[in-house]
């Protein structure tokens, strides 16, 4: 169980910028659970992210995980349980190493970074049957530098990195919106495979609403920091793209827009 | 034929520094100036650890160790406190100067009476005379070849790759449950650590330790980086290291030339800082050049 208490942030506190985005928000997370969040620009769900990871410091409130408190837990630590996909492909990969390289670092996590070799010759053809999976035909090019590959390609390698050693929570940030609609299809079916496989807790903020209502069995929409539409279950199978859209444009409307 | 001596013996002493430099601008993309300091640091310590009677080749890995504490020190400043790269090495280095000066107890010490690794008694009996001229050569050329092994070897270990990584994306190593700043403070203590070893090497080879040999080594250092990268480095069968050890002998061969056609040896920095212009300058158009052809 994640759980945020209570929570508060705000942004350029103190001066005449100041902004509320959270102002005592709380929410539940189950184990297993895969959540999509959707919201417009601004409505506070990639800062949810950064609060749970720790990426940003929260002015008030709790984080736990399994009732352990993580507040005051950093970053690095944190990531330890979690998996995280950003919008950008090239935030989970490191260009200028090959491919194996990089599936060795990821396959590390976890382990203690000690002067043993960095790639372990016997997880090789382990590595190479995980990238055949994704059918981009990566596992031909173990010794190229991911710098290279496109976008998709990173993204895939970066999805398969993230998950790659045992985690509870996968983070996932618009992961699919600097894709061509095509191959964000794939990383996405590949996402829900891998889900399910691994019974991850998943939380994906997305701007697709296809995929918002498609996949996952809880959707969130969040709107100035607050989640106005939170359907799990039977309630959110029977949502439809139509219902989201609505709401949209009442908030919209709202703003003024 | 001298010259030729004279260059490779330079090239070589500052290649064990270039390596150093290697790691924290290439690999970690940290304009490291704490070398400055270090450099002459692991002079000062050369220095006055054989005056007490230590051991030549002790003072190597004693002087390296001394490099490691500076870097270390200059990694604590930026990660810990926050202070921007740049202004950590530059607060080191001026610090530094000070230190240096304790630790020998004066801006200059010379050792020439004193064995080093390169005169001793050990030598003298066995080597022959015939290799004579070259023998300070080969036993540079063992030290720098044991360091880029020992470095290529380092960067393929767990801890290599973190730290390969950690240049090329902070965000990856976070995700991996990794203190980046961690990371980084092995870095610029292993790069340290080699800056100190080659000023180890420049005392002894000199024969005396001086407070001034520091200024403009990060400059020298980036130049035989840079050199031996575009040089060399896009040749496959290359090693960066190798490449960026036969870029600072390319390097001190230019500064040779240019003191043959008759610039006088108190130019030496001028010629540092406006060779060093010159090769950045080029290398930034070639690369302008590279993305108008993409």
């Amino acid at each position: 169980m994640l759980e945020l208490n209570h929570i508060h942030k705000y942004y350029n506190a103190g001066t005449v910028n100041e902004m509320c985005l959270f102002e005592d928000f709380s929410l539940a997370i189950e184990d297993g659970q895969f959540v999509s969040v959707v919201g417009s620009n601004g409505s506070g769900k990639t800062s949810m992210l950064n609060l749970i990871c720790g990426s940003i410091p929260l002015d008030a409130g709790s984080i736990r995980i399994g009732g352990k408190d993580i507040t005051s837990m950093p970053e690095y630590k944190r990531q330890r349980r979690i998996g995280r996909v950003y919008q950008n492909p090239a935030m989970g990969t490191c260009p200028s190493m090959t491919i194996l390289e990089n599936m060795s670092l990821a396959d590390n996590k976890g382990k203690p970074f000690n002067l043993r070799l960095g790639t372990n010759r016997q997880r090789i053809d382990g590595y190479r049957e995980q990238l055949r999976s994704l059918g981009l035909g990566l596992e031909d090019k173990m010794n190229v530098k991911v710098g290279v590959l496109s976008g998709g390609q990173r993204q895939a390698m970066a999805l398969l990195m993230s998950t790659m050693t045992p985690i509870e929570f996968l983070i996932l940030d618009e992961h699919t919106a600097a894709l061509d609609p095509k191959t964000a299809e794939i990383i996405m079916e590949l996402t829900d495979q891998i889900v399910r496989e691994k019974h991850l807790t998943t939380i994906m903020v997305t701007h697709n609403l296809r995929y918002a209502v498609e996949y996952g069995d809880r959707l969130l929409m969040m709107h100035q920091g607050k989640a106005v539409i939170d359907k799990a279950g039977e309630e959110k199978k029977a949502v439809l793209i139509e219902d989201i859209l609505e709401k949209f444009n009442e908030i919209s409307i709202e703003c003024g827009n | 034929m001298s010259i030729v001596i004279g260059v490779l013996e330079e090239g070589l002493i500052y290649g064990i520094m270039a390596l150093g430099l290697y790691i924290t601008y290439r690999i970690l993309d940290f304009p490291d100036l704490s070398v400055d300091g270090t450099f002459p640091m692991g002079a000062a310590v050369t220095a006055m650890l054989i005056l007490k009677g230590v051991h030549p080749a002790a003072t190597l890995f004693l002087s390296f160790g001394a490099g490691v504490l500076a870097g270390c020190i200059t990694g604590i400043i930026h990660v810990k406190f926050k202070v921007r790269d740049l202004l950590s090495g530059i607060i080191m280095m001026t610090a530094l100067y000070s230190v240096n000066l304790r630790i020998a107890g004066k801006s200059n010490v010379p050792i020439f009476s004193k064995e080093t690794i390169f005169e001793n008694a050990f030598l003298q009996e066995r080597v022959p005379a015939s290799l004579q001229p070259w023998l300070i050569t080969i036993i540079l050329l063992v030290i720098v070849i044991v360091c880029k092994v020992l470095l290529d070897l380092y960067l393929k270990t767990r801890s290599g790759y973190l730290l390969r990584a950690v240049g090329d994306n902070e965000v990856l190593v976070t995700s991996l449950a990794k203190d980046k700043g961690m990371v980084k403070i092995i870095g610029l203590a292993l790069s340290n650590g080699f800056v100190a070893l080659s000023g180890c090497v420049y005392c002894q080879q000199k024969g005396f330790f001086e407070i001034s040999t520091g200024t403009g080594t990060m400059v020298m250092g980036l130049a035989s980086v840079i050199i031996g990268t575009k040089l060399f480095g896009r040749l496959g069968w290359v090693k960066t290291t190798t490449a960026v050890i036969l870029g600072t002998i390319v390097y001190k061969a230019c500064v040779s030339i240019a003191i043959a056609f008759g610039l006088a040896a108190s130019d030496l920095k001028l010629i540092t800082a406006a060779l060093f212009l010159v090769i950045l300058v080029l290398s930034n158009r070639k690369e302008r050049k590279v993305k108008v052809h993409a």
